[in-house]
């Protein structure tokens, strides 16, 4: 019993230090400057910039092969915080296009559930043959399911109407009791 | 050397461990939709496969048995083999991070590819010394690349062809895999 554990204990232990010598010695050094970029990029993989993903993106920032405004979904405030960690200058006038979202107009939704797959935020709810729709403040404007979309029933359209997220959420204050006591007095006197 | 010989030719073609042996179908399926990615495992696994095999054999002759440990070999030669894979990932990961990529989840699954752990075990059943285990380990590991690259070659064509709806993707595969496994039929009694 004793040996049969020892046994073990004493190979597992020469495995694991084997492992960790070899992790060592035959580690990938990547890039700390792109590590810290793809930190600060949103990390939704959408692709919009032109890139597979995120962190072919921010190796091609630390490369300083792009620009630093090519995320959307980032907006400006990324754009702001990549030229100030890569000292460069940019011109934010550029940017002022409003971002855009994704919409469905209901009257051509099969209810395929093909956006739904493909959206990279999950954003878009809806069933198998029921209709789809978007939820305004999760969706990043990936443009995936414009492309999947069969009857072309999806558009891009600019956000026009703030939606409440938790960001923006306000909760109204109470109002104090004795208000609300005499507003109801005053109704009922009303009536 | 005639016998080593035969060894080799008897574990790559007669008793090939995917089509005859039937070992190690998760990888075949799974990765031989590339024929760059085939090649890629292929090779990990030869790497694993080889390593595994001789280690095993080291460790039953010189650790298990002398200690009466028996029991502890199925444990045992998990353990190693798992170790080999993650040392085979580590090192593929400096060496080529493209084929890191395209090998992608099943590098880390060539630890649960029964076919490692099938020629360890099958190596002690056959009473088999340290070189002769080595090369049916070896043999085995070039019979699995050889039927990685064929099946994924063919699988590369089939996807260029006009395959009715009902068998397309998955089921042409597997009928594919029953075909060539009755074709490597053929080559029972090449060897006895």
């Amino acid at each position: 019993m004793l040996i049969a554990v020892g046994a073990l204990a004493a190979l597992g232990l020469l495995l694991g230090v084997i492992l960790s010598m070899a992790a060592r010695f035959l580690s990938v050094e990547t890039d700390p400057l792109a590590d810290e970029l793809e930190q600060m990029l949103p990390n939704l993989q959408c692709g919009q910039c032109g890139f597979v993903g995120c962190r072919p993106a921010a190796e091609a920032l630390s490369a300083g092969e792009t620009d630093v405004t090519l995320c959307p979904p980032g907006g400006v405030a990324l754009a702001a915080k990549l030229a100030e960690k890569l000292h460069v200058e940019i011109d934010l006038s550029q940017m002022d296009h409003e971002p855009l979202v994704a919409f469905v107009h209901e009257e051509n939704c099969i209810g395929c559930t093909k956006c739904i797959l493909v959206c990279p935020t999950d954003c878009i709810i809806g069933a198998p043959k029921k209709l789809h729709t978007v939820i305004v403040s999760a969706c990043v404007g990936g443009a995936a399911c414009l492309e999947v979309c069969p009857t072309d029933c999806i558009e891009m359209v600019p956000v026009t109407v703030k939606e409440e997220s938790v960001q923006s959420w306000n909760w109204p204050k109470p109002r104090s009791p004795q208000s609300t006591s005499s507003e109801l007095a005053t109704r009922s006197v009303d009536r | 050397m005639e016998q080593y010989l035969l060894i080799l030719l008897s574990t790559v073609l007669v008793n090939n461990v995917v089509l005859v042996k039937f070992l190690g179908l998760c990888p075949f399926m799974g990765v031989s939709n590339r024929f760059a990615g085939a090649i890629g495992m292929g090779l990990a696994t030869t790497f694993v496969l080889t390593l595994s095999a001789a280690l095993s054999w080291l460790l039953e002759t010189y650790f298990l048995r002398p200690l009466g440990l028996d029991f502890l070999r199925l444990v045992t030669f998990i353990l190693v083999i798992a170790a080999i894979v993650q040392f085979t990932e580590i090192a593929i990961r400096r060496i080529s991070p493209i084929l890191y990529q395209v090998l992608g989840v099943y590098l880390p699954l060539i630890t649960t590819n029964c076919a490692v752990l099938g020629v360890a075990l099958l190596n002690l059943n056959q009473g088999h010394n340290f070189t002769q285990s080595l090369l049916y380990g070896f043999g085995s590991a070039i019979g699995f690349t050889l039927v990685m690259v064929m099946f994924a070659g063919i699988r590369e064509r089939l996807e260029l062809n006009d395959v009715p709806l009902a068998f397309k993707g998955a089921p042409i595969g597997f009928i594919t895999a029953g075909m060539l496994s009755m074709a490597f039929m053929g080559f029972s009694g090449l060897v006895k």
